[in-house]
């Protein structure tokens, strides 16, 4: 008999999978030492680790004088932004944390554990034991306020929605008006006084936000019938995407004055901003065209046949699709650009880098290259590892990759 | 002995010398008809895929038209709503000539629906959107009128407890329902069905092939490209058999599948039918 062994299930009858389950030795065997190779590798490994580790431990532990750190953490954090004006930052922090905490609350209401795990960010910050008593409480409130978004998210999901929506949008002029100032209700702060941080954190979220609207258009013009409209669409892009972004700051603060009326003069943050823009936009543009490729065909057509016109079509139909798909690699493209950012100390603005050079010139800390250098590669690994595990959230959220 | 390739009676200049007005009172009365293709060619590059296709079609009639594959015929109903172009001859849609006027394209994509094979149903709208984006935005219906023409058509179709579903959620069958009833909601003179079951699962065939029977019960003119020789028997008019981008024969059903001319049709038709 063929299927003597074979045991027959009855109707309705389920297994439950077989549980693998590993002691300490058995997961150190199965993962460390599983043939004499892995064991060798894995020895190796270990010295390596050791070897890079102890000085870098011992010296970050006992040598390393983190006064310089905890003297300049404001100029650090905002440059010269006046400190009467502070609030406005806090301000603009706090409005995002509410809407961070409602846009979570409606898009992520599953996710309770790990945003909780994202509230104790700030409120490890307010137990820094650095840092001033204003500071400590704004923390406080930041995720106090992002709580009660949550909470009124949670609360009210179908009504809020529309609201949040508003917020995503407004929050970018709120954010640029805030900072800035409109005379009379808030004074003026011209940008030469924005800096560390928050100025790489400006010139990232601009580059962005701006070139978004451009690189649609870019990417439209490119794949458009039109022949100047795609011909100088084509250049742009490719032009742009041959220069280092170097290049384009240094034409952006020597060129840019060419092409402007004489006697208007914009300063050099917003000559950065200017070629950030610029470049961001080039490569905005190839993310969005790899957006609108991958979408068939037969979306094109079955709107043409319900009588849609082009732009009907690229309205209603293919750029929400093909947004929807790009979104985790525009985060990408915010992180990489993040970093970026920080090309401008070489034209001479005070962003992370550039504050951490005038730091380094203080004469009570000069020689402590080693504190400064790894604080702001800390921060910036922070911001951008942050930024890539939400996106990868993001992007299970939203199911990019199913249809 | 009757012909086995279709003559066409009406000439292009028969219906654009018609006043406008006259057009549409005479396709209405049956005197001419609502689809005139003439000497239509095609090429793709130096492939000639469609090599003088005659066809007229009055309204009220269900077309079928069949053949193998490469045959031309998904080509030539797709360049009745100009998804296809074609590079001689004419076709007159309800009495309006396709041409590269931008207007007249429109025009006719207004009043003719299609489905197709792949249904093609848009995966970021719910099915209700679906449905109502062309109603509204085409046709300039308050949404209020377009949601219940769509409630209506879903009832139609068998499926309005599924409105607020995104397509992704629905089976084959169900979502070529929606197509059907999302082409409808612009209530189109003339549908165009492009294989419409071929991408189905069998035990679907049967929910989508009746939602199209009633259809042409209503009627309605179809034309339709299909191998559903069931479906041709039931309600077709006219089948029109092709064969390398040229119409081969045609005849009603009676005289095609009982009494076959041809041996290209003979042919074909014993490789389908078992």
């Amino acid at each position: 008999m063929m299927n003597r062994d074979q045991k027959q299930y009855s109707r309705g009858e389920v297994l439950a999978p077989p549980t693998e389950r590993y002691t300490i030795l058995g997961w150190l065997h199965k993962n460390l030492f599983s043939t004499w190779y892995y064991t060798l590798l894995t020895l190796f490994t270990a010295y390596l680790l050791y070897i890079i580790l102890k000085p870098t431990l011992a010296w970050v532990l006992h040598q390393a004088q983190w006064q310089v750190i905890v003297v300049n953490m404001r100029l650090f954090m905002v440059g010269q932004y006046p400190a009467d004006q502070l609030f406005r930052i806090w301000a603009a922090l706090h409005l995002l944390a509410f809407t961070a905490g409602l846009a979570w609350a409606i898009w992520l209401p599953k996710e309770r554990r790990i945003g909780l795990f994202l509230l104790l960010i700030p409120l490890a910050l307010a137990a820094l034991p650095f840092i001033g008593p204003t500071a400590r409480i704004n923390w406080v409130l930041f995720a106090l306020v992002a709580l009660i978004g949550w909470a009124l998210g949670i609360w009210q999901p179908k009504k809020m929605r529309r609201p949040l929506i508003f917020l995503l949008l407004a929050y970018f002029p709120i954010l640029i008006l805030l900072i800035s100032g409109i005379e009379p209700l808030l004074k003026l702060v011209k940008t030469n006084y924005w800096g560390g941080l928050l100025l790489t954190m400006l010139l990232a979220v601009v580059g962005i936000v701006v070139s978004f609207p451009l690189g649609v258009l870019l990417a439209l013009g490119r794949q458009s019938k039109l022949p100047i409209v795609h011909l100088f669409s084509v250049l742009y892009i490719e032009l742009i995407r041959g220069v280092p972004l170097v290049t384009i700051l240094f034409m952006a603060q020597i060129m840019l004055p060419l092409f402007l009326p004489p006697g208007l003069k914009i300063d050099n943050v917003l000559r950065a901003m200017a070629g950030i823009i610029i470049f961001a936009a080039a490569y905005m543009a190839e993310n969005v065209r790899g957006g609108l490729q991958a979408i068939p065909k037969g979306q094109h057509e079955a709107a043409w046949a319900l009588g849609l016109n082009g732009f009907q079509t690229m309205l209603f139909i293919i750029l929400p699709q093909a947004l929807r798909n790009v979104i985790p690699v525009i985060v990408g493209q915010f992180i990489a650009l993040f970093k970026d950012t920080s090309l401008v100390a070489i034209v001479g603005l005070l962003d992370l880098l550039g504050i951490a050079s005038t730091v380094l010139a203080q004469p009570e800390f000069i020689g402590r290259q080693r504190e400064v250098y790894l604080f702001i590669a800390l921060i910036y690994w922070v911001f951008s590892y942050a930024m890539s595990y939400a996106s990868r959230r993001l992007e299970l959220a939203l199911g990019v990759g199913e249809r | 002995m009757r012909e086995t390739v279709a003559k066409v009676k009406t000439t292009p200049a028969q219906i654009l010398e018609l006043p406008e007005e006259r057009r549409a009172e005479a396709i209405e009365k049956g005197e001419l008809p609502i689809v005139l293709a003439h000497e239509v060619h095609k090429w793709y590059g130096n492939f000639h895929v469609l090599r003088g296709i005659n066809m007229e079609v009055y309204k009220g009639q269900v077309i079928v038209i069949f053949g193998p594959s490469g045959s031309g015929k998904s080509t030539f109903i797709r360049t009745i709503n100009r998804l296809e172009e074609h590079q001689k001859g004419h076709i007159i849609v309800d009495g309006i000539e396709l041409s590269r006027d931008v207007r007249n394209i429109e025009k006719i994509r207004v009043e003719t629906g299609m489905v197709f094979q792949q249904f093609n149903l848009f995966p970021h709208l719910t099915v209700m959107q679906n449905i109502t984006l062309a109603p509204i935005h085409v046709r300039k219906w308050p949404k209020e009128k377009a949601e219940e023409v769509a409630m209506q058509l879903l009832k139609r179709v068998g499926i309005p407890e599924q409105a607020d579903k995104y397509p992704g959620q629905l089976s084959g069958g169900q979502q070529q329902r929606v197509a059907i009833a999302r082409a409808l909601a612009m209530q189109p003179k003339i549908m165009l069905f492009d294989e419409p079951t071929s991408a189905l699962d069998p035990e679907m065939i049967k929910e989508v092939l009746d939602v199209m029977i009633e259809l042409a019960e209503s009627g309605m003119t179809m034309l339709v490209v299909t191998h559903e020789m069931g479906f041709a028997r039931a309600v077709a008019n006219q089948m029109y058999f092709f064969d390398e981008g040229q119409i081969v024969e045609s005849g009603t059903p009676e005289e095609i599948f009982t009494d076959p001319k041809e041996d290209r049709t003979k042919l074909f038709l014993s490789q389908i039918l078992h």
